[in-house]
């Protein structure tokens, strides 16, 4: 989210450079950790509710240390990206059947738009009943979660791809296995690709919802029990160690796509 | 195609789920047959539970969810047409768009304890991200013609904002608060689960522990649904204020 200002200047609007964009928002950054760090030191806020920055840095150096961050975000990225992954390798193949066949269409159609809307997460105590509160029903839940956006997007993306390269292929002589793979797959790669950004975010809340639920290590767990033991320093650090987390993975998605997309007109920004 | 053929596969997947508890394949305790479901429904309906829990649940998510689509909405456009205000809040922006918001479940229970606060908080912070980078995202996208065009014919800044950018972002926007109704089910329910002492998410954990399955599976099913309408509803809203727009 870079630069733009819709309303064109009028009088004494403020021009602001590049390098006064980045110094203002590190300004804002560092301000923030300040303000955060005083607000405890001069007594403004009670440290159990707002633990002083730098406690909770050392907590993170601490558990850094001992090797316990290292653990908890392992098995937390382990359980989101292998559900998430699950959820892809069948949802993908489900929606471009779905689109290419219409029987499959017939049926999933409307169990995939039925379940798309509704809120996953209500449905972990089933999980935990069948298959307990383990990795598996851990893995489980989040491979449902993240199913649903996926296979819509893909659906969508197959389905709505143009009939004139379809066409085109096929009087070049192009075999209708070749037509999958080179011409519709391709063609509906950036809508299949929104679909993983969506199911992404969603399979981390649920991974962290679960961890909470369940309990056991992993990032969620530590918080939760962190927050029972009225550790806020804990949580803070749990916070912090889960939002590095989230953007480095929905980062590398976007740096995915924007590899993979690299021939598409919208890498041309 | 008819409406009865088009949900054929509904029907389908109940009367497979019916055949498979009359069958006994799989243990009535693991998947309680429909009608013992719906008996249970009714009982909690009788007793009045369902509808206390519900209203409590509800009014959480509506209300978070209602401050922040208004917030939201306002400081993505006032981010759009401000750029100081643009650069000071896009940092923030930036460090929680992409954090799992159900990571502060345990935050807003330090803070604010077991009551509605820390539910309605947490329900709001999670939509408030979502809509403030859809209606920035769909204000940044209006095209500069038509600003260019209002100035020019004498529209103030305020109104330049209210007639011509706010409805160029309403696709943006309404979309955006799609999202967010979703995460305010979400939210709801997780949190519901895990820090509360009523609302549809406390009553299917207690039926749970309770080992009443079949009104668990009520309750679950109770709330898919109305997540589901939720989304149906608020999806034909969202068309029918864009039955302006020429196509799409």
């Amino acid at each position: 989210m870079s630069g733009g200002n819709v309303v064109a200047p009028q009088g004494a609007e403020i021009r602001i450079g590049k390098t006064g964009a980045i110094l203002i928002q590190i300004g804002v950054v560092v301000a923030i950790a300040v303000i955060w760090e005083m607000s405890t030191r001069l007594g403004l806020a009670h440290p159990f509710l707002l633990p002083p920055l730098s406690a909770v840095l050392g907590r993170l150096a601490e558990d850094t240390m001992s090797g316990s961050v290292f653990l908890d975000l392992t098995l937390t990225l382990y359980r989101a990206l292998t559900g998430f992954f699950i959820a892809a390798a069948l949802g993908i193949p489900l929606g471009i059947l779905m689109a290419r066949q219409k029987l499959f269409g017939w049926f999933f159609e409307p169990l995939i738009s039925i379940g798309f809307p509704m809120p996953k997460v209500a449905f972990i105590p089933i999980f935990i009943l069948w298959f307990d509160i383990y990795d598996t029903s851990k893995i489980i839940m989040v491979v449902f979660s993240c199913f649903f956006p996926i296979v819509m997007a893909t659906y969508a993306g197959t389905k709505n791809v143009d009939k004139w390269p379809l066409w085109s292929a096929r009087s070049l002589g192009t075999r209708e296995g070749q037509l999958l793979w080179e011409v519709i797959l391709p063609l509906a790669s950036p809508q299949i690709l929104t679909g993983l950004q969506i199911a992404l975010p969603v399979g981390m809340i649920t991974t962290v919802v679960t961890e909470m639920l369940m309990g056991g290590r992993g990032v969620g767990g530590a918080m939760i029990q962190a927050g029972r033991f009225a550790d806020s320093v804990g949580v803070f650090a749990g916070i912090i160690e889960i939002a590095l987390l989230g953007m480095v993975v929905i980062r590398a998605l976007e740096m995915l796509r924007a590899r993979l997309l690299i021939w598409h007109p919208e890498a041309r920004h | 195609m008819s409406l009865a053929l088009r949900y054929l596969p509904v029907l389908i997947f109940f009367a497979a789920w019916e055949a498979i508890t009359f069958s006994g394949l799989v243990s009535t305790r693991l998947l309680p047959g429909l009608g013992e479901i719906g008996g249970a429904f009714a009982g909690l309906v009788a007793s009045g539970e369902f509808f206390t829990s519900a209203a409590r649940s509800l009014s959480r998510s509506g209300m978070g969810l209602g401050v922040a689509v208004v917030l939201g909405i306002v400081i993505g456009l006032f981010m759009a047409t401000n750029r100081l205000f643009q650069l000071l809040i896009n940092p923030i922006v930036r460090i929680f768009y992409p954090m799992p918001k159900s990571a502060l479940i345990p935050l807003v229970m330090i803070w604010f304890g077991l009551g509605d606060s820390s539910k309605i908080f947490l329900i709001f912070l999670g939509c408030l991200l979502p809509v403030i980078v859809s209606s920035y995202n769909g204000a940044r996208g209006v095209n500069h013609v038509m600003l260019w065009s209002a100035a020019s014919l004498g529209a103030s800044r305020a109104e330049i904002l209210r007639e011509v950018i706010l409805p160029a972002a309403l696709p943006d926007i309404l979309a955006g608060c799609r999202t967010a109704l979703a995460f305010s089910f979400i939210l709801m329910v997780s949190s519901e689960f895990i820090i509360a002492k009523d609302g549809l998410g406390y009553l299917i954990s207690t039926m749970g522990d309770g080992g009443n399955y079949p009104a668990m599976f009520a309750v679950i099913l109770a709330v898919a649904g109305i997540g589901f309408a939720a989304d149906r509803l608020y999806a034909a809203f969202a068309a029918s204020s864009l039955r302006w727009k020429e196509s799409s």
